[in-house]
């Protein structure tokens, strides 16, 4: 499969505190990724750097090809949804889509969530009167609206209702056979087990290992995911 | 004051003799100069002067002769000597353009110059580019009215527009001065009245005066001169409406007042000036009426003064009202408005009920260290003044207005 | 750049915190003009407001602003856009706002009640002003991380420019008062923008007192147009440069 992001070397230090060390790793077209680990182990600094709001001290990100380095174009290929969406207090729903809208110079052509969600309704509402859960749910709409090739969720499904994950998931299978890259970060393994097609674990900022799901259980002989992780981690020789 | 008018006034209703013949000098005529015209006529006659230019190498008017221009008339000295000199009293010289005397340091000549004479009238002439423009010495009576005085402007080499020596109850009235040295210069000239007179962009002084007492000065503009308007050892006098305006620049005063004793400031406007009065060595003068609008400082008293009043004075949009170098005494402020005052009035008579300082700390800071003076209005500044006004330790203590009024006089 | 300023600026034209300064504005600059008929005493009083309430709001709000819009900078930076575009945007954005604020507070009230060169100047002024300090809020904001010590250094600029700064000077100059200081105290002056505001309301309030000053170097720095154009520009560069670095810091920042 084509490879869309390529991680080379990666290396980030906040202060002492040594994040991503030499972190090599690529992505394919057509699958989801879960990037899995424990606290501050460098998940959502590996995300950022991917993102561009992580300045890498040193290594290179390549986007279909291309450095990312002091570059912009390539996000309008990216849908992003953050941990916590944080949007300005009186700005209106329909405002932050408008506002994205121009900033990208593309239009809405994947309003699936938007509907999910009834979102529509709510387009007079200010952040401000938002509930977490909805905020979420206007992350998660705005990261697929633009039908980018990459989709980059981090904790997706922290804060939203069981009903309004499922829809999440299902877009995000919908969208993983349309041939889209899917980088997941999660606590939850359940759901990884559900969506993923590989693992990347990272540990104390490298990568422990990066697996198909598959391989995973069939290494361990396991069928669930959380049983297999357990597995492999308490093994010293990975 | 009114008594001086009526005197000077009827001294010049003259009654003309009959037999007066009128002499009429024009180019290309056989009377084809004034000093002709002067040679021929008789006490009494007038001579009229038709439009043109005329040399005029010091003519001489020794004989009572009523003297007018038609037209507007040129005498021109062409830089080599005094256009007129008049030696003769009953003298009316009218409607003349009058220009170019020699400039020089060994003698002041001047435009007009007048003599040891009396009962003479300049009115109506423009003089243009005179070493001095009219010069009276020793004389008594004259009127000096509604003439436009301009000089040459040379700072190097420059004399007084209208100047008065050792004169008595003159009257000058409307006359424009500008460019000369000091644009009215007196020296020994008493009980003068001096109104409606405009002096401006003069070299030195629009007024400079000395010895000359019991003089009224009422309703003058002296705007943006050089060095302001200076009056020193003089006893007497009365500023009346007059306006002084934009005298800018370090030791340049609206008046300043040196050794001046007795003396009435009434219902002056003071606008613009770097300083609007300062007074040095100077007792029992009475101010009052006064406006003071927007000066550097509306006055500086120094600490040599003594017994003077201010009073019913408006005090508007200066950035210092009062310094001084020491400390003053006996000096009075009654009645006087004052736009910094922050004090109330709770009986509602129209009178603050705690007094106003006038003099600032800061004020008092920028008197020793005038470097400071890049600090004004700054938070600092304005904190220290309202500390010191609240607890005056180093302003002085009796300088103070008891009764400042929370609205400015109307006038 | 301005598509993010024209939304910063729909977001802040609904906040309250921006009304209630627009209003202290208005409230003071009315008081001043309906409570005294002397046009040139109400400026006077207006400048020594908003020589101390300008700087403050601009700097602490901007800051605040700054802060509480952190995570949206962060999706902002995962959208197709440049960082330079991005703070720019939001410069634009948060002074348009606040220059409103003050233009609708201060300078109608001022056109109506007292329009003069003075009246203009203490407009252009005040703008500048504003500017310079949303500037210095920029410049706070990038360098500290935590919105606690972002504002506290604003807070900390703000007291060291209003007082501190001045006071140290009139220390200087009585220590040194036997010394000539002039070109030291115009270069003084070019150090902090709350002076270079007061300068310029200075030469038209006061230029009849400046021109009482005997040094050479005065005379000419407040008679001619020289003291207005060096304030003119130390204000723009005071509203530059710190952006300028905020820029610099902000391209490099891990968000």
């Amino acid at each position: 499969m084509e490879k869309i992001i390529a991680v080379d070397g990666l290396k980030k230090s906040f202060g002492r505190l040594e994040v991503l060390k030499n972190v090599s790793c690529d992505f394919a077209r057509g699958g989801v990724v879960s990037i899995l680990g424990p606290n501050a182990s460098g998940k959502t600094t590996l995300i950022k750097s991917i993102l561009g709001m992580v300045i890498p001290d040193s290594g290179n990100i390549l986007f279909k090809g291309n450095s990312i380095l002091n570059t912009f174009d390539y996000k309008k290929h990216i849908g992003y949804m953050p941990q916590i969406g944080h949007y300005p207090d009186n700005m209106k729903i329909g405002q932050l889509f408008k506002m994205v809208m121009d900033i990208r110079e593309q239009d809405a052509v994947d309003t699936d969530l938007l509907k999910a969600y009834q979102l529509e309704s709510m387009y007079q509402k200010t952040m401000r009167t938002l509930s977490g859960g909805t905020l979420q749910k206007v992350s998660a709409a705005l990261a697929f609206m633009f039908d980018p090739d990459v989709l980059i969720l981090d904790e997706p499904s922290a804060g939203l209702d069981p009903l309004a994950a499922e829809a999440l998931k299902e877009k995000i299978l919908e969208e993983k056979s349309k041939g889209k890259l899917v980088l997941v970060t999660s606590h939850i393994l359940s759901e990884a087990d559900e969506i993923s097609d590989q693992i990347l674990y990272l540990f104390e900022g490298q990568i422990k290992f990066y697996k198909t799901l598959a391989d995973l259980k069939q290494e361990t002989g396991e069928q669930k995911l959380s049983r297999a992780l357990t597995k492999i981690l308490s093994t010293p020789s990975c | 004051m009114r008594s001086l008018i009526v005197k000077i006034g009827l001294l010049f209703i003259m009654p003309l003799p009959a037999w007066a013949n009128t002499i009429i000098v024009a180019p290309g005529t056989n009377v084809a100069t004034i000093k002709l015209a002067v040679t021929i006529a008789r006490n009494g006659d007038t001579i009229r002067v038709k439009k043109g230019t005329y040399i005029s190498l010091n003519t001489l008017i020794d004989k009572e002769l009523t003297i007018l221009g038609e037209g507007r008339p040129v005498l021109d000295a062409r830089f080599q000597e005094e256009v007129l000199t008049i030696t003769s009293g009953h003298v009316k010289l009218d409607g003349f353009v009058i220009k170019n005397s020699k400039t020089g340091s060994m003698r002041d000549f001047a435009g007009i110059r007048l003599s040891n004479v009396e009962f003479v009238t300049i009115s109506n002439n423009t003089l243009i580019n005179n070493f001095f423009g009219i010069y009276l010495s020793n004389c008594k009576h004259i009127r000096v009215v509604n003439n436009h005085v301009t000089g040459s402007n040379n700072i190097e080499n420059s004399g007084n527009g209208i100047h008065l020596w050792k004169c008595k109850e003159i009257l000058l009235n409307g006359n424009y001065v500008t460019r000369h040295r000091d644009g009215i210069y007196f020296e020994f000239a008493k009980k003068c009245l001096i109104e409606n007179n405009f002096s401006e962009k003069n070299i030195r002084y629009g007024l400079h005066f000395m010895f000359s007492d019991d003089d009224t000065y009422r309703h003058n503009t002296f705007k943006n001169n050089g060095s302001g308007v200076s009056v020193m050892y003089t006893r007497r006098i009365a500023m009346l409406d007059n306006t002084f305006i934009e005298n800018w620049g370090s030791s340049i005063y609206g008046v300043l007042l040196k050794e001046i004793t007795d003396a009435r400031i009434e219902g002056n406007h003071f606008i613009r000036n770097t300083t609007g009065i300062y007074m040095e060595n100077s007792d029992r003068i009475t101010v009052t009426h006064n406006d003071f609008i927007s000066n550097g400082w509306a006055m500086r008293v120094l600490a040599s003064c003594n017994k003077d009043h201010f009073t019913q004075n408006n005090y508007k949009g200066n950035s210092f009202d009062v310094t001084t170098n020491g400390t003053l005494k006996e000096i009075y402020f009654n009645d006087n408005y004052w736009d910094k005052y922050e004090g109330y009035d709770l009986n509602r008579d129209g009178t603050g009920d705690i007094p106003y300082r006038p003099i600032s700390l800061y004020a008092q800071i920028i008197e020793q260290n005038p470097q400071s003076v890049m600090l004004m209005r700054s938070f600092i500044v304005n904190l220290i003044d309202k500390v010191e006004r609240a607890i005056p330790s180093i302003t002085p203590e009796s300088v103070k207005d008891n009764k400042p009024k929370m609205k400015p006089w109307k006038r | 750049m301005l598509k993010i300023a024209k939304y910063i600026i729909l977001d802040i034209v609904r906040s309250k915190v921006l009304l209630a300064y627009t209003l202290l504005l208005l409230a003071i600059s009315l008081t001043i003009f309906m409570s005294d008929a002397d046009v040139t005493k109400g400026l006077v009083s207006i400048t020594t407001v908003i020589l101390i309430i300008v700087p403050l709001v601009s700097i602490v709000y901007a800051t605040t602003y700054y802060f509480n819009a952190a995570e949206f900078t962060e999706m902002l930076v995962s959208q197709p856009i440049s960082r330079r575009a991005i703070l720019l945007g939001k410069f634009i954005g948060i002074s348009s706002s606040i220059l409103l604020a003050f233009i609708i507070g201060v300078c109608i009230p001022v056109a109506l009640f007292a329009f003069s060169l003075t009246g203009i100047t203490l407009m252009v002024s005040g703008c500048l002003l504003t500017l310079s300090f949303i500037s210095l809020a920029f410049l706070t904001s990038t360098i500290t991380r935590d919105k606690a010590k972002g504002i506290g250094l604003a807070l900390m600029l703000w007291f060291y420019f209003s007082i501190i700064f001045d006071g140290l000077v009139l220390l200087f100059l009585t220590l040194f008062a036997d010394y000539p200081l002039e070109k030291v105290m115009i270069v003084l002056t070019a150090l902090n923008p709350i002076d270079l505001a007061r300068i310029l309301i200075l030469l038209q309030l006061d230029i009849s007192a400046l021109m009482g000053y005997t040094g050479a170097l005065y005379q000419q720095f407040f008679g001619s147009g020289i003291g207005i154009v060096f304030s003119l520009l130390m204000q723009l560069v005071w509203t530059l440069v710190p952006l300028l670095f905020a820029l610099k810091i902000f391209k490099k920042k891990d968000l």
